[in-house]
């Protein structure tokens, strides 16, 4: 038990202290996973909605596969990346490897299905409502999947929040296409798994309640501006 | 396309953040001549790179972005060109390394030792032991719980060697008494300490490691204990990519006497962590047996 | 917008040997119908008997499996919805205001944003729903929401409503709402097709009543002689409160 007192006051010195490192590393996980929710989302959220809206042979094998991918590894993801822009793979001449631009493709790759899936079943429940009356007022197919996307704005936002969840708590992957580099490619989570495989448990809680703290501030941001620009709406 | 000016307008902030934040991190890292530095994990938890690596950046000016993983996994990103030097501790599978044409030339660097570490009340009786292969044979004839690495790093490949010498094949055991972590060395202290298990590790990673519990080292001092590093600069002419010059600049430093001064230096709680060794092999008879 | 001279003018709409089915079934069984301009055509039936279904082919929701629908000067299937709109049993309503509501249809026909703005208040006006103009659509009660869905439906000034059981789900003062302007829009000279399986209703709005049973058209009659002495076995039993075979 002492060591979950002595994390919280020692998560709590280092916020208040504005220990240099930690803000380093805050900064790297938070540019890296919003990056890579912002990609995500600018690729699945559309996927997510054509799927809903479109019909074509293989559809349901396509809805099945983006939601089997929601359960992708991260590390299985690591690996891909990093053999794929490994000197000795295809995309070496790049120069990504162990950098952040490595970690911000792996995760976009580990979120884009869920932020794809999750949109999809929205779309789709939306749908449901919505076609008859957007095929009575004369919507084409673009229109519809544009009035899906606004009005399911909620639960769509709620997709991309998991979507963050699942960025900003991965280890796999970053690890293993970022290196775990000081001052290069340190997260929070590989930080944590550094501090864990040192022994200090402390210090690596610590950071895992900064990691919370962290979460809860971004989706109490995007809920309050959400809320806002709600009431904005409709003033 | 009919898109509602709000939606559009949000795509294109998503859009704008995006590439302001993947934009900024190539040119903050063009801005500065770097190496890669494949390591095995147990120099990198000791903490001694943060104590050596910015004497040399200073000098130099190059800085040296260290990987951290086993050294069976540093040795492979290093065969993909992954990496412009390699430092780790697996004798043998190095100079298989260089013959293979992967590296160019390997020098030993420094030495540490192997230490059997263990809960306090020693179930199977092993302390005081030097010979590290008798005590292995008593842990298995006790069927005292072991921790291994079994991820064919150096530390792990010492193991098996000992093992091996010991003329018990644990792996046989394996999910039984002997308990393969698969992971890097203080994941497997973790591990260890956790299941009240014996394990091997090197003493630099037990000295910096902090969730001790009662465990307390129970052999040490044998010959068979000791651990070499070598450092390796991968060869150019098989990946050109690999910075040959500030490889090589770093790999002179570190065996020059200033980096060897500096390692002897490191020290954590009063104690040493590495002894430098660097074209003094043929005067320590004890290495070079990995 | 039609000035509803009474010279006989050509049908809005004509339906021809439409089929429609569903798993195997016959739902809608050969239907022949001419929507005549200046009167409010009543589609009575009991449930189950594919008014609905009529209306939503008609409207273009649906294909029919035989059959064609023509309107004047559009071609056999070709965008039939120009110049129709439709309400449905329970309002669908966009989550916006009620303002935006009325301007997202407008936007779909192609109105201008300036245009749009004026026409969804006017509209909004007639339906007494000004004051809730920038109420969230969808926390309305049932009976704004509906009258919303036949505000937006009229802002497209379309030349032929579609009303599916519009008043089917709401309190009895909301209906006569509801019925008044249905009443003010045919007055207007917009054709009105009302389905419905509320013979009250019917008797208070229809000028024609077409009666559907089985997916077949048992009779097309005026009004007056329908309720008076309606000609089918079927219309006979529905309008004697009977179970209808």
């Amino acid at each position: 038990m002492s060591d979950f007192s002595s994390a919280l006051s020692k998560a709590l010195y280092l916020l208040i202290s504005g220990d240099a490192a930690l803000m380093e590393i805050i900064a790297l996980s938070l540019q890296v996973s919003l990056s890579a929710i912002a990609l995500a989302t600018l690729i699945g959220l559309p996927l997510g909605s054509v799927l809903a809206v479109a019909r074509f042979p293989g559809r349901g094998g396509v809805i099945t596969l983006v939601n089997a991918l929601m359960g992708l590894p991260p590390v299985v993801v690591g690996l891909i990346v990093y053999m794929l822009l490994s000197n000795a793979g295809p995309f070496g001449v790049l120069n990504l490897l162990y950098t952040p631009t490595a970690m911000l493709i792996a995760q976009t790759i580990l979120v884009t299905p869920i932020i794809a899936a999750l949109a999809r079943q929205a779309c789709e429940d939306l749908l449901e409502e919505y076609d008859e009356q957007l095929r009575s007022l004369g919507a084409g197919t673009g229109q519809i999947i544009a009035t899906l996307l606004w009005d399911g704005r909620t639960r769509l936002l709620t997709a991309i929040l998991a979507g963050f969840g699942r960025a900003i708590a991965e280890v796999g992957a970053v690890m293993i296409v970022g290196g775990n580099i000081n001052h290069v490619t340190r997260t929070m989570t590989t930080a944590i798994a550094l501090e864990t495989s040192k022994g200090n448990l402390a210090l690596a809680l610590a950071l895992g309640v900064i990691l919370l703290a962290l979460a809860f501030a971004v989706n109490a941001a995007v809920m309050g501006l959400s809320g806002t620009a709600e009431r904005a709406a409709h003033a | 396309m009919f898109l509602s000016r709000t939606f559009t307008r949000g795509c294109l902030m998503l859009a704008a953040l995006v590439l302001s934040l993947t934009l900024a991190s190539p040119r903050q890292a063009a801005a500065k001549p770097f190496i890669i530095l494949q390591s095995s994990t147990s120099t990198v938890n000791s903490g001694l790179y943060n104590f050596l690596l910015p004497r040399f950046t200073s000098k130099t000016g190059i800085e040296v972005r260290v990987v951290s993983a086993g050294t069976g996994q540093a040795i492979n990103n290093a065969k993909n060109g992954d990496g412009d030097v390699l430092l780790v501790h697996a004798r043998s599978a190095e100079e298989k390394f260089v013959a293979q044409g992967y590296g160019v030339k390997r020098f030993d660097v420094m030495y540490n030792d192997f230490i059997i570490v263990g809960p306090a009340d020693d179930p199977a009786e092993i302390s005081g032991l030097e010979d590290a292969s008798a005590a292995f044979k008593i842990i298995a004839a006790a069927k005292a719980p072991f921790a291994s690495r079994g991820d064919i790093s150096g530390t792990h490949k010492k193991e098996m060697k000992l093992w091996k010498a010991s003329q018990v094949d644990p792996v046989t055991a394996s999910g039984t008494w002997y308990r393969e972590t698969g992971s890097g060395m203080g994941a497997t202290l973790n591990v260890a300490v956790g299941l009240r298990a014996y394990t091997l590790t090197d003493r630099g990673t037990w000295i910096s490691f902090k969730n001790r519990g009662d465990f307390k080292i129970h052999v040490q001092g044998g010959t068979a204990l000791l651990n070499q590093y070598g450092i390796i600069l991968v060869n150019p002419e098989k990946h050109p990519n690999v910075k040959a010059r500030e490889g090589q600049a770093f790999i002179d430093w570190i065996l020059s006497a200033q980096g060897q001064a500096a390692i002897a230096a490191y020290k954590l709680g009063g104690q040493q962590l590495f002894f430098p060794n660097a074209g003094t092999l043929s005067s320590l008879p004890l290495t070079g047996r990995d | 917008m039609p000035d509803g001279s009474r010279r006989p003018e050509p049908d809005l709409l004509e339906v021809r040997g439409v089929t429609f089915k569903a798993g195997g079934r016959m739902l809608v069984d050969h239907i022949d119908l001419a929507l005549r301009p200046g009167i409010v055509t009543v589609i009575l039936g009991p449930n189950g008997a594919g008014k609905s279904l009529l209306l939503r082919l008609m409207h273009g929701l649906l294909t029919p499996a035989s059959g064609e629908i023509l309107m004047p000067g559009a071609g056999a299937t070709a965008r039939t919805r120009r110049g129709q709109a439709m309400v449905f049993q329970a309002p669908v309503l966009l989550r916006r205001s009620a303002k935006a509501n009325i301007a997202y249809a407008l936007k779909l026909r192609g109105v201008s944003r300036a245009e749009r703005n004026a026409r969804a208040i006017t509209a909004l006006e007639q339906a007494g729903l000004a004051h809730l103009a920038d109420s969230p659509a969808r926390r309305l009660s049932g009976g704004e929401q509906q009258r919303l869905a036949l505000a937006r439906a009229l802002a497209l000034e379309p030349k032929i409503l579609f009303l599916d059981e519009p008043t089917a789900s709401l309190d009895p003062a909301s209906a006569r709402a509801i019925e008044g302007v249905i009443g003010d829009t045919h007055a207007r000279g917009v054709k009105v097709v009302l389905v419905t399986h509320d013979v009250g209703q019917a008797k208070r709005l229809a000028g024609e009543v077409v009666f559907l049973n089985r997916g077949k058209v048992t009779e097309i009659s005026p009004a007056k002689s329908f309720f008076k002495r309606p000609e089918s076995v079927p219309a006979r039993q529905f309008l004697a409160g009977e179970i209808v075979e």
